[in-house]
């Protein structure tokens, strides 16, 4: 038939990246569809379509992040919309299951996976659902998909945005901008834990460091510290916080700022600091608590990726992954260090797509493996 | 005699005994307060006066000399010599030491007292009540820079390197001729990095907000534990991979192409993020340990590299003699650097506050332009105090740790010779590693503490209570070995010469400053009369025959050392020309030293002597004599202040007055300053070459010297065995131990003589 004649790989498409708390899963769904292509589709792939685009949320924890869907793109000759769905890394024998139930591997589509657990749980594709992974590596879908979704814009929208004025807060406002001339970046990836990447092209990047101070710390601290058990409750918590009740300032210990050294009174000098004292530690809220774990976490990736960039010479400082997801106390906090303690030289950028590069990175090398003979 | 002062007030230990003659000794005589209040512990710094005897000797006049009198007149005087004090205490007995204080303060012109740490504010009005003193706050972070800079200048082996698997945990550092740039990273309840450049301009690059304050409160929400040492104590019982979420956990495995090990942390506390699992304590504590000291190795790091240093400090109460802390942060910092940088630590960290704070005060007496050294009878040593390895001392109540320090009669600097200063140890073997010689030279010294007792008292005949001192002074050593015994880092290295040097100190504490006064007096008296017989002798000898009996008359002298029991054997044989050992001997480069000495003379040679008597006289200045006839200037180098029967160089003086007299040779070497005595600047049976006279550095740049001859066990042997100088060398020595010789491979009396030359200048002749 004519579509043959473009090279493309069978329905359905995926890319998927599985965290360390996270699974992150793109689909494409073609909207261009011929009646006489429907005919021809198989039941369990119009069921899984029908599944995927009618409901926004999966079982008790999967949800389709609406807001993010990509709409009449065009890729491989077709057009149709990405669709951004997650659900935690927990559930993925369920999942695992769901595509035995479904019969996925009757489709003979391959499953493009990145992130530890396509290496995790290959064994598990394979012997439960007879399914083989394509796996790939992280950091490279990471770069891909970020590339590409900043390439292709937010439905019409710049997919980037920053800060202006992050130095104050009263005239903090968000700002669309685009990311040409991407190079050379350092790219800050908060999942669970964290990495940082110097990117100078495409294909030439390097991990510069990591720490183990992520999106998990945050939660697992705010889940012992509150008893929340979801990041969206944490958060919620650490909106209506006041951190200064548990970190010591500056203030605290010197009266005012410590001249001697530059710093400001209202500098945080010890995280939790006031909670070595066993009356502060008797009176203080859960939601002081969130809200300290969470300025103590972000602040300490914004002083580790200042440190790097300044060691790596680059000054534009890109932040992503899923910890900033309706973060905007952590975007804010960390467009505000990166300003104030390199004295404007640094600037940091965010995307909207925060977690989902990993993932579409792995979709499109399923378009890319198609085109090789 | 131990004073009770109980006049706290109801919050404080009522019930605490100071011990008078133990710490805050020398209060009649302080002055110059300094005071740094911590988070829990106090630091209290003064200067004191201490009157020390001393032997003096002084030449009779020579016109008045008859027979049988001796050589000079040794008398024992009163010195004043200055001493710094640290004492280190739990702030729940501030207002008791501050009573007793008061109470010892007799005579003091002290107006102000310098005040630094956090709690300088707190008991502020307390103090000034007190003790009538004008509290005068200083930066904290000046002080801890000022202290750190004078413990590194000054204390040798200040500095450590923590490797909680190896045989020897602490590895202490070799003070470098330089200490400038560093990094000090201190963590207390945050962080602060220093860059320090030179003695007054460094800078604050950076810090960072998770430090030992987030530790303790953070810790002490998640396990209900007050205390900072019981969340440590908890932390090292826990199992962190519990609660953090491994790279395994994600992978499965390595995250093999970025080099990831799957036991490394991806995300701390990660696994915690669930409600329906319950945490334990430990568990909890050591998952934040690790992510705490991790943070701040990274930074460090990132900081390090962007200032391009590679020696870096850490410091703070999260830091301060705990293991565990030592031994996460060093893990960090290793991971983080692959090895390129060492996380150093510091034998006396938690006084640096208040020694800077004191030097503050003192700058009008220029504690900077002297020389300090450790006293090691009045210190505590590393760990005196740590929970870790002594839970009962303290849950004991009451437990004070002490640094003191004497001002050094001279400048001390490197020995301009050394091939590279930053790599030169002194000593040979470091007992703290080798623990089959460490159980010996512990016996050893143990066991001739009776003798030492002995001469001690013997040499103090004329009064009365010099049983009792000595009495006193056995069991301080004795005390001493003890605890080097379970604890062989406590000052450092253990080495011989820390074990020789510890008891001259101790003796020195007792005021036994020169037990053997009378016998170097005796034996310079009866050597003295040989010298003549001994030059005329050789003079007879064809030039081959003369300096093979020179050497030998070299060896033959250093044999006769009172410190070694072996030498009664020896003193039965005269001493200088029947005395024989075969050659060859057992390092022997004797052929190599003839050969170079029938090429060109050297310039000028440095001679570090030995003992009195024999050796000095009848070996040493024969073989001096040779060298000026030659045409080589000479310098004789010689223990400023007493030990064991080492010639002092006021001796020295009086015995080459004599010599000179006797013989043209040295007296004309002398006229024309061909013939040159320094003083070493120590008092130490060993020596240090890093740590030498100014004067005698200079003397021998000046006198552009292209030989150093050193003589002696306690030199050659014991150390410097293998320093590597710049120019020749002879190093020479009978070994008078059998223990040592059997070791080296050889037997009693086994000789040793090196003859070196360093690679770049060989072959020249």
């Amino acid at each position: 038939m004519k579509l043959r004649s473009v090279k493309k790989p069978a329905f359905p498409w995926f890319g998927m990246d599985i965290g360390g708390t996270l699974v992150k899963l793109v689909y494409f769904e073609p909207k261009d569809i011929t009646a006489e292509e429907e005919q021809e589709e198989v039941e369990n792939l119009k069921s899984i379509r029908r599944y995927l685009t009618s409901n926004t949320a999966y079982g008790k924890t999967g949800v389709r992040d609406v807001h993010l869907e990509l709409r009449n793109l065009s890729i491989c000759g077709r057009t149709g919309t990405l669709h951004f769905i997650r659900f935690p890394t927990a559930a993925m024998h369920r999942f695992i299951q769901m595509g035995r139930d479904k019969n996925f591997s009757s489709l003979h589509t391959m499953l493009c996976a990145t992130g530890g657990g396509a290496y995790k749980f290959e064994s598990d594709f394979r012997t439960m659902a007879d399914l083989e992974l394509l796996k790939l590596d992280e950091l490279d879908c990471l770069i891909h998909g970020l590339l590409y979704v900043d390439s292709v814009g937010f439905n019409g929208h710049p997919e980037c945005y920053y800060f202006e004025n992050p130095s104050d807060t009263q005239h903090c406002v968000k700002r669309p901008c685009s990311l040409d001339n991407p190079f050379p970046m350092l790219l800050v990836n908060i999942g669970s834990g964290v990495s940082i990447l110097a990117v100078y092209s495409k294909d030439n990047y390097k991990r510069v460091t990591g720490t183990s101070l992520g999106g998990g710390t945050f939660l697992g601290l705010c889940c012992l510290l509150t008893g929340c058990e979801t990041f969206e409750e944490a958060l919620e918590m650490a909106s209506k916080g006041d951190s200064t009740n548990v970190d010591k300032l500056v203030r605290d210990i010197y009266g005012g700022d410590y001249q001697r050294f530059g710093l400001q009174g209202s500098a945080v000098a010890s995280s939790f600091g006031h909670m070595m004292s066993k009356e502060k530690r008797d009176t203080i809220s859960k939601e002081d608590l969130a809200r300290a774990t969470l300025v103590t976490i972000t602040n300490n990736i914004g002083s580790i990726a200042r440190m790097c960039a300044v060691n790596e010479k680059i000054e534009r400082v890109v932040f992503v992954g899923n910890f900033l997801r309706i973060n905007t106390v952590s975007t804010k906090l960390l467009a505000y260090a990166m300003d104030f303690w390199s004295k404007g030289q640094l600037r940091a950028l965010f995307l909207e797509h925060e977690g989902y590069f990993g993932a579409v990175g792995a979709f499109m090398e399923l378009l890319k493996s198609s085109e090789e003979p | 005699c131990a004073k009770r002062v109980g006049r706290a007030s109801h919050s404080l230990d009522k019930s605490i005994t100071l011990p008078p003659d133990e710490i805050f000794r020398n209060l009649e005589n302080a002055k110059r307060f300094a005071i740094d209040i911590g988070g829990s512990l106090t630091k209290l710094a003064y200067y004191s006066t201490v009157q020390h005897k001393v032997a003096k000797v002084r030449s009779f006049d020579h016109t008045a000399k008859g027979d049988g009198e001796p050589l000079y007149e040794i008398s024992v005087q009163e010195e004043i010599t200055a001493r710094l004090h640290f004492i280190k205490f739990e702030n729940t007995y501030i207002e008791t030491c501050l009573d007793f204080i008061k109470d010892h303060l007799v005579n003091t012109e002290t107006k102000v007292i310098k005040a630094t740490g956090g709690g300088a504010h707190k008991f502020k009005d307390l103090i000034e009540k007190k003790l009538k003193l004008k509290v005068d706050k200083e930066d904290e972070m000046t002080c801890l820079i000022k202290g750190c800079n004078f413990v590194l200048r000054n204390i040798p082996h200040e500095a450590f390197v923590y490797a909680k698997h190896a045989d020897s945990e602490f590895r202490f550092q070799n003070t470098h001729p330089d200490i400038f740039p560093y990094l000090l990273v201190n963590i207390g309840s945050g962080v602060s990095i220093v860059k320090v450049e030179s003695e007054d301009k460094y800078e604050r690059i950076g810090g960072s907000s998770i430090g030992g304050g987030t530790f303790w409160g953070l810790g002490a929400l998640l396990t209900k534990t007050k205390r900072f040492d019981e969340l440590l104590q908890l932390a090292s019982k826990g199992q962190h991979t519990n609660v953090d979420m491994l790279v395994k956990d994600i992978y499965g495995g390595a995250y093999g192409s970025l080099g990831l090990t799957g036991d490394l942390i991806a995300s701390s506390f990660g696994k915690s993020a669930t409600a329906d699992k319950e945490f334990s304590k430990e568990d909890m504590a050591k998952s934040l340990l690790h992510m705490i000291s991790n943070d701040i190795g990274q930074l460090a790091c990132l900081y390090a590299r962007l200032h391009n240093l590679t020696r870096v400090y850490f410091g703070g109460f999260f830091i301060r003699g705990h293991p565990v802390t030592m031994h996460t942060i060093t893990y960090s910092i290793n991971f983080f650097t692959k090895g390129e940088v060492q996380a150093l630590f510091l034998r006396h960290e938690g006084y640096l506050g208040a020694i800077g704070a004191f030097l503050k005060g003192a700058e009008e007496d220029n504690p900077n332009q002297y020389s300090w050294g450790e006293n090691y009878a009045g210190s505590s040593g590393l760990m005196s105090v740590s929970p870790d390895l002594n839970p009962m001392q303290r849950a004991r109540s009451g437990t004070f740790d002490m640094l003191e320090m004497d001002r050094l009669e001279r400048q001390l600097v490197n020995l301009p010779l050394l091939q590279d200063p930053s790599s030169y140890i002194p000593d040979t073997v470091d007992l703290t590693e080798d623990a089959l010689a460490r159980e010996y030279w512990l016996y050893c010294f143990e066991e001739a503490l009776d003798g030492v007792v002995k001469r001690a008292v013997a040499s103090q005949r004329d009064q009365p209570e010099a049983a009792e001192r000595a009495e006193k002074f056995r069991q301080k050593y004795r005390h001493k070995l003890q605890t080097l015994r379970h604890q062989p880092f406590a000052y450092g290295s253990l080495t011989v010469r820390s074990l020789l040097d510890t008891r001259e100190h101790c003796l020195n504490e007792f005021n036994f400053p020169d037990p053997y006064s009378k016998i170097k007096q005796r034996e310079n008296d009866m050597a003295l009369k040989y010298y003549q017989k001994v030059v005329k002798s050789l003079e007879e000898l064809s030039w081959d025959q003369r300096q093979f009996a020179l050497v030998r008359g070299l060896l033959a002298g250093n044999v006769f050392d009172w410190g070694a029991k072996a030498c009664c054997i020896v003193m039965v044989v005269n001493v200088y020309h029947c005395f024989f050992i075969e050659r060859p001997w057992l390092v022997d480069a004797y052929n190599q030293w003839i050969e170079r000495l029938k090429g060109p003379p050297h310039k000028c040679a440095l001679f570090f002597v030995d003992n009195s008597g024999m050796d000095i006289i009848l070996g040493v200045f024969p073989f001096v004599r040779e060298l000026l006839i030659r045409g080589t200037e000479v310098v004789l180098a010689s223990n400023s202040g007493p030990a064991l029967n080492d010639v002092t160089n006021s001796e020295l003086q009086i015995v080459t007055e004599r010599i000179a007299a006797m013989d043209p040779v040295i007296q004309a070497a002398v006229k024309e300053d061909r013939l040159t005595l320094v003083q070493s600047g120590s008092s130490s049976p060993c020596l240090d070459l890093s740590r030498l006279d100014k004067v005698l550095a200079t003397v021998v740049r000046e006198r552009s010297t292209d030989l150093v001859v050193i003589e002696g066990m306690g030199r050659a042997i014991h150390t410097n065995y293998y320093a590597m100088l710049s120019c020749e060398s002879l190093k020479l020595a009978v070994i008078k131990n059998s223990w040592l010789a059997e070791r080296l491979g050889g037997k009693i009396f086994s000789v040793v003589f090196k003859y070196e030359v360093p690679s770049k200048t060989q072959g020249q002749y």
